[in-house]
């Protein structure tokens, strides 16, 4: 039996931004992204239920992000985890990767109890790659970064094949570790019908919280309790649950400051305009000759 | 004395490109801060490796060296980086965004609590005023973000160490001039048990036989080029005429193209006498690894492609309509 913790994040769908995102004073409206699940977590996540199918265990989700993020903790209940929690508090709003590896050390250190943690190797919208090695540190466990496959497992050590420059490496690691994993490492499977019915309807406590508002009928406990009878309560973490000093936590705790943002502003040089046909291409075939850059 | 290190990273003794790359641009934030500069290497048997360090402009080169450290594993490396930051505090620490880079950085700054920003692609020291506060020297990291919308700069003002990782290529090596002497302090190795927790079991690697960097001519393709076997054409063009064939991001992401060819923030970036750009929209990201070449042709159909913006020539067509234009013109230029 092995227990997983998978670290999730969702993202702006940065591959896919169109000009309306940008506001007129050239900084981006968040709101006016698409939110999607970020792809290389959801192959961490494939990784670590197929860990589970083999040896038996349990795979918790975990992510931190505002209120809507518990999208993406439905869509890992939907691909086969047994847990999810949701870590959010306008604390951690924000955050750095220093400080958002401090929040998840904290929470991984609440819900104990693992023998692997699986990330992606990086997100999208930032593509640093820092926090899972940020997260393995704090924790004092090593780390694999780059993992593309699982070799094998055997009692209290994991071999992996990892990515590196030029080629790769077999490594073999003792339990508990921090992997994050690459895009080819596995292809995530896709969402089980009867778990989409199943869980559909989970919600966060911010999100239950949101139904009780304008709603003098409906009580939290009262909603908490019904929610977590049906196995539908997506547990959250808020500042006060977790070990956490709210100095290190979302922009307090996070060293990199944006000092000054540019919107991209191209330079409109002129160019030598060629026609698309033989003549133009010749031209500029002997242009580029006369100028030395052939021949 | 302030200090600026930069992590030499080094395999069988040799060292990555990408860290004598820094080295340069860390002699000059030295330079604008009255500092030193300082090369980290570790290792077995890389004294020559420190020497060789100096020849970038480096003042003094702090050496680890042991059986042990051969390769490069997390825990023992990034052991001896937390605590010579810890005791030292320089200012600014660089590592090239290579896979090490990017598996040793975060975990030093993780333990130091200092700021890291990944792949930057300009670094300079500036004086700056942030939130009606005034701090001197700081490091400047410059770093296109949001899918390449904005470009960003990001400073470190509180804490004592600020950290950066840059792509290979985006800086550039220069011999420095008037070297100083060499001054090297070896510090001992302790090997810990935790050193043992990972093995490395197997490895293997192949010298990359792509050389971008030093190609004259660059043929790039992007996404819009459509396919993997569309690509053959750009290979047969760069043979002919002595370049080497590079891809966007989302031409390596669809798996038109290998990740070793890839042009831009985070692939290479390049500095050719002729890139011809063919199919690539030109994302910031893009230009970033690419705007600096002697010349440049762009080949879109999209006459309102950002590309064109930066190039010198533009041809607004279809790719697979003007690349065999450009073969056959060619060809028969050379009769």
């Amino acid at each position: 039996m092995y227990n997983s913790i998978v670290l999730v994040k969702q993202v702006p769908d940065t591959a896919n931004i169109t000009g309306k995102v940008m506001k007129d004073d050239g900084t981006v409206n968040r709101a006016m992204l698409p939110a999607i699940f970020n792809y290389e977590d959801k192959v961490a996540l494939e990784l670590a239920l197929e860990v589970k199918e083999k040896f038996g265990g349990k795979v918790t989700a975990i992510t931190m992000g505002p209120p809507r993020a518990a999208e993406i903790l439905r869509e890992c209940l939907y691909m086969g985890a047994d847990e999810v929690y949701c870590i959010s508090d306008r604390k951690f709003a924000g955050a750095d990767t220093l400080a958002t590896s401090y929040v998840l050390a904290a929470a991984i250190r609440k819900i104990g109890n693992y023998d692997f943690i699986f990330s992606g190797r990086q997100a999208i919208d930032g593509d640093t790659a820092q926090v899972g090695p940020q997260t393995a540190e704090k924790l004092g466990i090593p780390q694999i970064t780059y993992t593309e496959k699982i070799i094998e497992i055997k009692e209290n050590t994991v071999k992996v094949k990892k990515r590196i420059d030029g080629g790769y490496e077999i490594l073999e690691s003792e339990l508990p570790v921090l992997l994050t994993i690459i895009k080819d490492a596995a292809e995530p499977r896709p969402f089980k019908a009867k778990r989409v019915m199943a869980y559909k309807g989970a919600r966060s406590l911010i999100e239950l919280e949101k139904l009780t508002e304008g709603n003098s009928l409906l009580y939290i406990d009262t909603l908490i309790h019904e929610y977590s009878q049906k196995g539908l309560f997506i547990k959250t973490f808020t500042a006060d649950d977790i070990d956490v000093e709210a100095d290190r936590c979302g922009i307090k705790g996070s060293p990199t400051k944006v000092h000054k943002i540019e919107s991209v502003v191209l330079a409109g040089g002129e160019h030598t305009k060629i026609p698309a046909t033989k003549e133009g291409v010749s031209k500029l075939i002997t242009e580029l000759i006369t100028d030395r850059i052939f021949g | 004395m302030n200090e600026v290190w930069v992590f030499i990273e080094q395999r069988n003794s040799k060292p990555a490109d990408v860290s004598f790359e820094l080295l340069s641009k860390g002699r000059k934030l030295a330079n604008a801060t009255n500092g030193f500069l300082k090369s980290i290497v570790i290792g077995k048997n890389v004294r020559s490796l420190a020497e060789e360090t100096f020849k970038y402009g480096v003042n003094e080169s702090i050496l680890i060296q042991h059986n042990d450290l051969e390769e490069y594993k997390t825990i023992p490396y990034s052991r001896i980086l937390n605590e010579l930051v810890h005791q030292r505090k320089p200012r600014v620490v660089l590592f090239g965004a290579t896979v090490t880079g990017r598996d040793l950085a975060p975990r030093v700054a993780s333990n130091t609590k200092s700021g890291l920003t990944a792949d930057c692609t300009d670094l300079k020291i500036s004086d700056v005023k942030y939130l009606n506060k005034d701090y001197k020297n700081l490091l400047l990291q410059v770093r296109p973000a949001f899918g390449g919308n904005i470009i960003a700069t990001i400073i470190t003002p509180e804490t004592p160490v600020q950290m950066a990782t840059v792509r290979e290529g985006v800086m550039e090596k220069h011999l420095y001039e008037t070297p100083f002497d060499i001054k090297i302090e070896e510090i001992r190795y302790e090997p810990s048990e935790n050193d043992k927790i990972i093995r490395i079991i197997e490895q293997y690697r192949e010298e990359s036989k792509v050389n971008l960097k030093s190609a004259p001519i660059i043929v790039a393709g992007g996404y819009g080029l459509g396919s993997k076997a569309n690509f053959s054409f750009l290979y047969e063009l760069a043979h002919l005429i002595g370049g080497e064939v590079a891809g966007s991001r989302a031409a390596v992401d669809a798996g038109f193209v290998p990740a070793e060819r890839q042009v831009g923030q985070t692939g290479v970036t390049v500095r050719p006498k002729l890139y011809i750009a063919i199919g690539i929209s030109g994302a910031i990201q893009h230009r970033a690894g690419m705007q600096e070449s002697n010349k440049i042709i762009a080949v879109n159909n999209d006459s309102d492609a950002p590309i064109f913006d930066i190039a010198h020539y533009g041809i607004v067509g279809d790719a697979m309509e003007v690349i065999p234009l450009f073969i056959e013109e060619y060809k028969n230029k050379l009769k």
